[in-house]
């Protein structure tokens, strides 16, 4: 039985693996690349009821191939294999909302950060609170989830004027924001966004000041395509590609399309220069 | 004594992780956690001296309500109770308001709650089996005093059942600090709590956590220590003659 099971499964992945190749070699004018990503991340890639691929990384994935002129075709990879899988060359480039980090720098090589999601500070509607008059923070308590960047933010920044609480959830400051314990917290911006809703009018809460994506020694330099270290032309390719997106307002209309907030990292005229 | 301190200067220039500053994290922790755990004890112990008598007691309304009571909080986890007490008291309409909020809103007090329930269950068993095992003899020898029963738990029973209790207690204690760990879920930051901050600051989870288990270390033995005195004074009568 287990015997029958196994085959079976074989039988799935090798057939799995000749449909990629099929739908690689619809084009052959146009060079085949293979982009590795780890499914699903809403809204950022699902699978519909289809069968298909769909999402923000999904469109913007297609829009970059289109305009590096390259056939591109998704490979499913989970997320602790999705580095090994590419230096195993079973894709050519990872697209997977992959924070750049020193760490994951060694091993590959980032193109230009497509997105960063900001942090946001909250607190209730009916509080008069003032972020950036660090005096009148004294003695208020925050939370926020230990051990983020945006723990590192809070303490550095205000860890001699606010008490800070760190949970080890974020659900859990949310619980102790409701409850009446905290005075603030700082947010990842989509949870924040899912978990108490503060943008609708009627909300309890409410953001102070802006959102937050800097410092970049902090909150890093946000998600980017990941390439074999060697692979630097590829790489070239999907930057300038990345730069035209952001030039000509794709990339605002696809982000419209997903997110109601900003997640966009401009890159600077440097970056784009050929 | 200042090459003590200089030996100590060079070994903390020498490494990243244990600062100044870290260190102080992990000395702070190390009072709430001696705090916490003192208090809880402390507190513990009062409530679980009557408690314990009552278990023994013949009357029924007042011995099920206390072995139901140590049942609940034997049966279930401590972190499970601790949740109970610092998220389930929020459900209280109006408590923000009223005069107890001062005493919820920091994470220390429903902790302090929840470790004082945990260990006054353990402490009242431990002192009900204790008194249980009173021998006959002596309750006879003071029946045939004439004492009246208030006087005989007072002389006869409860000292020598506190002594029998003494190494079941001190093996309380011992846990009691070891489940203390579960305070920093609640924001406080205890030993565990600082390892825990320290392991998210520098992604340093050995240094951390080996660091802190030493603190326990230290904290278990002087612990064992101290009941061991106990013993060897308050038990004198039962090691054999001549050791």
């Amino acid at each position: 039985m287990n015997k029958w099971i196994t085959s079976a499964l074989l039988v799935g992945a090798v057939f799995s693996g000749s449909i990629s190749s099929q739908a690689m070699a619809q084009d052959e004018s146009k060079d085949a690349i293979r982009l590795g990503i780890d499914v699903p991340y809403e809204p950022f890639v699902v699978r519909n009821a289809d069968g298909d691929l769909e999402g923000f990384e999904i469109d913007l994935g297609n829009e970059l191939c289109a305009r590096a002129n390259l056939e591109c075709s998704w490979v499913e990879q989970s997320w602790d294999g999705i580095i090994p899988g590419l230096l195993a060359r079973k894709y050519d480039a990872i697209l997977s909302s992959m924070a750049i980090t020193p760490e994951r720098e060694r091993q590959v090589m980032f193109s230009l950060p497509y997105y960063n999601t900001p942090s946001v500070w909250i607190t209730a509607r009916d509080r008069d609170i003032d972020i950036d008059d660090k005096e009148s923070l004294k003695g208020l308590s925050v939370g926020v989830q230990r051990g983020t960047i945006r723990d590192v933010y809070v303490t550095q920044e205000y860890g001699d004027v606010l008490d800070i609480n760190r949970y080890g959830s974020s659900q859990d400051v949310v619980n102790d924001l409701k409850s009446g314990r905290l005075d603030l917290t700082f947010e990842d911006f989509p949870i924040a966004n899912d978990a108490i809703d503060f943008r609708k009018e009627d909300s309890p809460y409410k953001q102070l000041g802006d959102s937050i994506k800097t410092p970049t020694a902090i909150f890093g330099k946000g998600a980017a395509m990941a390439f074999r270290q060697r692979d630097k032309e590829l790489a070239a390719k999907f930057d300038k590609a990345i730069c035209e997106v952001y030039a000509d307002g794709t990339y605002d209309k696809l982000m419209d399309q997903y997110f109601d907030y900003d997640l966009s990292v401009r890159p600077s005229e440097q970056d784009c220069a050929e | 004594m200042e090459q003590l301190n200089g030996w100590f200067t060079e070994l903390l220039s020498g490494n990243a992780i244990f600062t100044a500053n870290t260190l102080s994290f992990y000395w702070s922790g190390l009072v709430t956690t001696v705090q916490l755990v003192f208090l809880s004890l402390l507190i513990g112990v009062i409530l679980a001296v009557p408690l314990a008598i009552g278990r023994g007691s013949k009357r029924r309304w007042i011995k099920l309500p206390i072995y139901a009571y140590t049942y609940v909080f034997r049966g279930t986890p401590l972190l499970i109770q601790l949740y109970l007490v610092y998220y389930g008291v929020v459900f209280f309409d109006g408590i923000q308001d009223s005069i107890f909020w001062v005493v919820f809103k920091q994470a220390f007090f429903p902790a302090l709650i929840a470790f004082t329930l945990n260990t006054a269950a353990y402490t009242t068993e431990i002192f009900h089996g204790a008194i249980k095992n009173t021998a006959k003899g002596e309750i006879e020898a003071a029946r045939a005093y004439g004492m009246s029963r208030k006087l005989m738990m007072r002389r006869i029973i409860l000292p020598s059942a506190f002594r029998r209790a003494l190494p079941a207690y001190g093996n309380e204690v011992i846990f009691m600090l070891h489940a203390s760990a579960v305070a920093s879920v609640v924001t406080i930051m205890d030993l565990t709590g600082a390892a825990y901050y320290v392991y998210a600051r520098f992604y340093a989870p050995f240094d951390a956590f080996i660091f802190v288990a030493l603190v326990y270390l230290c904290l278990t033995f002087s612990i064992m220590f101290t009941f061991r005195q106990l013993e060897k004074r308050l038990l004198a009568h039962l090691r054999p003659r001549g050791v």
